[in-house]
């Protein structure tokens, strides 16, 4: 049992934590969300200098093979920075349902483009009506000769202002929230009509509408009806992932909390000084080291071949929702009307923690589930 | 990152398994449950243990541990509490050995070790005093030196087990010079001395386990000082912080939440077993969560110790977060025992009362206060964290 990093983890981290230093201030990221774009190309082409792109990817796709505590360490870096360039969009969710269930000939002409930083992918999954349920789809792909041709529309799409291509859940079978006749396919972004919309934590995303458009056989991504398992999968890594992104959010609050109440002085002394303020400092260092528990607890579950996995996952998404809520809450109250501003970054942390503990559904989901797999009679 | 278990760790757990299953028995379940014979069974327990080689885990092998990795005392604690083996007692075995192979000389420790190890000699703790508690440095006991001995007067409380204890160990004030800290020293005394007298405390759960201990011109040998004069401060932070490596309980508190689903699904309410109620369920994974994650928070603390790094103020933190999730789980076994909470002990059998757990329930429930107020309160483990982790002045 070890909970150490490996040399080659101890480098990547130090890589990202480094470009976050130097090159990625608040004033940076501020300026790039706020951009046409809503992300630099500059420094997503950085991340491919620098290796970071091709860190889940198989060796024979140019990939550096790393596993989920390489991923692990590389969110929990971008997190500090609150770096909005699509990572998680185009790496670990377009590439990695890429990686999972990808025919050769896909893995073989994209990975290498998603790795050199040429592609920009999203996963469209959502739909109005569908929150946290991801069997619930009621866009269709109807077969038609070779092809197949799709109608409805996916909202929210995380990087949908930027992908090149989409991958796009549709019912091919079953009721609406079946699950069986779930498919995915890859979509070229462009055939499908778009708008595009800000969110509060700086991502650019998209409602993609899709009037019949026709896709070939070979766009279909792993088995024709059996996508939700392949979905399944992905989400689960896909969680520890957010929440290492959380952790790193949440150390920075911290840090930056207990430094500005170590400076800020009322009644003629340093904030910091009050037990009031301590002790309930002390309780957000509690909510960050068990957080962390959970996100080691949970990534090592992810390689574990018993069947516990589910309720891990589900256990880190209700903890990083409570130790979020509460870590953000108690970091703009200590930082008084400075901390109801625009201008602090304290804010922004908060809003990007509040959006992780949305995707994928929030605690009360998660902890529902986690109650019907351990508890149910 | 691994915490996955090798087929050696897994053929230890195959044998600690079946030891347990073996060796604690009924009968000496039946006996640690009556408070008649409880100190006989946990005697008789403790040395079975010792003649396995098991009794000290976490003592270095020379004095007489186990050299278990932290893997492998990780799964002696789930496989114990799993079996619902009692723990040992702890003022011995983790808390007053520990201090005697660090700080005493040679003589000390073939003169004490082998007692503790072998429980012939039953231990107590005397830190807190009537007027020093959380403030444990105002304490005011006074060793006066007279020849090569010292002349104890003065008064310990909360004396666990005083009652059953051969010996006691001490911190007393051997000097009111410079911070208070620094005049108070360490110092081990046999309960049968002339002058000792135990008052039997009973506590709020009815029972008696504390006592306070009376010092009135007591004559203890300077042999019985550990390490220096005045230094005794020095030791005793050094055994908090190894008793807080493990005070946490986590996988003692995984066993009661375990037996509280249990209970729960045998209670019916309007048709409905209480594991069932949605509002229950939601309160049990509260805490269940929070366990899983605190039992990951206390590996990370004895992994770092295993590589070298001292448990440093971190262990307060699993100080807090686990008497908080005990006494979590006990407020939760009271609701599921619903009116026999309030049952006490009687002669009276399961089946003229009608329920089996109640009495504990409410037992474990009323003492289990003291954990949040022992080994220093939390409101002082939270003063801790705030100095020395946060550094807050």
């Amino acid at each position: 049992m070890n909970f150490d990093f490996s040399e080659e983890q101890g480098m990547l981290r130090d890589s990202v934590a480094r470009f976050v230093q130097d090159d990625y201030d608040f004033d940076t990221r501020r300026a790039i969300a706020d951009s046409e774009q809503g992300m630099s190309a500059e420094k997503w082409q950085t991340f491919a200098e620098l290796g970071w792109l091709s860190v889940p990817f198989a060796e024979e796709y140019g990939g550096f093979g790393g596993g989920p505590v390489d991923v692990m360490v590389v969110m929990e870096e971008l997190g500090k920075g609150l770096v909005v360039e699509p990572y998680l969009a185009t790496v670990l969710m377009f590439g990695g349902l890429l990686q999972d269930g990808g025919s050769d000939a896909q893995k073989e002409s994209l990975i290498p483009q998603i790795i050199d930083g040429s592609l920009q992918g999203s996963f469209a999954y959502l739909e109005r009506q569908s929150r946290f349920e991801l069997a619930d789809v009621k866009t269709t792909a109807t077969a038609d000769g070779d092809n197949y041709v799709i109608n409805g529309e996916k909202v929210v799409v995380f990087n949908g202002a930027n992908a090149d291509q989409l991958i796009v859940s549709a019912r091919t079978s079953g009721e609406q929230s079946d699950a069986d006749g779930v498919s995915l396919f890859l979509v070229p972004a462009e055939a499908a009509e778009k708008i595009t919309y800000r969110m509060m934590d700086g991502q650019l995303v998209a409602n993609v509408t899709f009037n019949n458009i026709s896709v070939p056989a070979t766009a279909l991504v792993g088995e024709l009806g059996k996508a939700l398992p392949l979905i399944e999968d992905l989400v689960q890594r896909v969680i520890v992932y957010l929440g290492a992104e959380a952790l790193g959010i949440m150390s920075q609050l911290n840090t930056k909390t207990l430094e500005y109440t170590k400076t800020r002085e009322q009644f003629g002394t340093a904030i910091g000084s009050f037990q009031a303020l301590q002790h309930r400092m002390v309780d957000t260092f509690m909510s960050y080291e068990q957080s962390k528990s959970m996100l080691y607890r949970a990534v090592c579950s992810l390689k574990d071949e018993d069947d516990g996995t589910d309720s891990e996952i589900h256990a880190l998404k209700v903890m990083i929702d409570k130790a979020g809520k509460h870590i953000y809450g108690e970091a703009i109250q200590m930082h008084g009307g400075m901390g109801i501003t625009d201008e602090l970054d304290i804010g922004h942390f908060a809003k990007r923690l509040m959006m992780i503990n949305t995707t994928f559904g929030n605690g009360d989901f998660h902890q529902g589930k986690f109650n019907e797999l351990r508890y149910a009679s | 990152m691994d915490t996955s278990f090798s087929p050696e760790d897994l053929a230890f757990r195959d044998e600690v398994r079946a030891f347990f299953a073996e060796a604690y028995d009924e009968e000496l379940q039946a006996r640690m449950a009556n408070l008649d014979t409880f100190k006989d069974a946990v005697i008789d327990w403790q040395k079975r243990l010792y003649e396995q080689g098991w009794i000290a885990p976490s003592w270095p092998k020379e004095y007489g541990g186990t050299g278990w990795t932290t893997t492998q005392k990780f799964i002696y604690e789930q496989e114990r509490t799993a079996a619902g083996v009692r723990d040992v007692i702890p003022f011995g075995l983790t808390m007053v050995g520990p201090v005697i192979y660090a700080f005493g000389n040679d003589e000390q420790k073939e003169r004490f070790l082998p007692g503790i190890l072998k429980s012939d000699d039953w231990w107590c703790q005397g830190y807190s005093e009537p007027g020093a508690g959380s403030d444990l440095a105002s304490l005011k006991t006074k060793a006066e030196t007279d020849g090569d001995d010292y002349i104890i007067n003065g008064a310990k409380i909360w004396t666990s087990y005083a009652q059953y204890a051969d010996w006691i160990f001490c911190l007393v004030r051997t000097s009111n010079e410079g911070k208070r800290q620094q005049g108070i020293s360490f110092l081990l005394i046999d309960m049968k001395t002339e002058g000792i007298k135990v008052n039997p405390i009973i506590s709020i759960d009815n029972h008696h386990s504390l006592n306070e201990v009376e010092f009135n011109n007591v004559r203890v040998p300077k042999a019985n000082l550990i390490g220096e004069e005045n230094k005794g401060w020095t030791y005793a932070k050094a055994l908090l912080a190894h008793e807080r490596t493990g005070i946490a309980g986590v996988p003692d508190t995984k066993r009661n939440l375990e037996n509280v689903k249990k209970y729960a699904r045998e209670e019916v309410n309007g048709g409905r077993a209480l594991m069932d109620d949605p509002i229950f369920q939601q309160r049990v994974s509260d805490i269940e969560i929070e366990l899983m994650a605190l039992e990951f928070t206390e590996l990370r603390v004895l992994a770092s110790v295993a590589s070298g790094g001292a448990p440093g103020p971190e262990s307060s933190l699993l100080k807090i977060k686990g008497t908080e999730m005990q006494q979590a789980v006990q407020e939760l076994t009271m609701e599921v025992a619903a009116y026999y909470q309030g049952v006490l002990p009687t002669d009276l059998s399961t089946d003229q009362i009608g329920h089996d757990f109640g009495s504990s329930a409410r037992q474990s429930y009323m003492y289990g206060r003291a954990a949040t107020i022992y080994g220093g309160s939390n409101e002082v483990q939270r003063n801790v964290i705030a100095k020395a982790v946060l550094g807050l002045e």
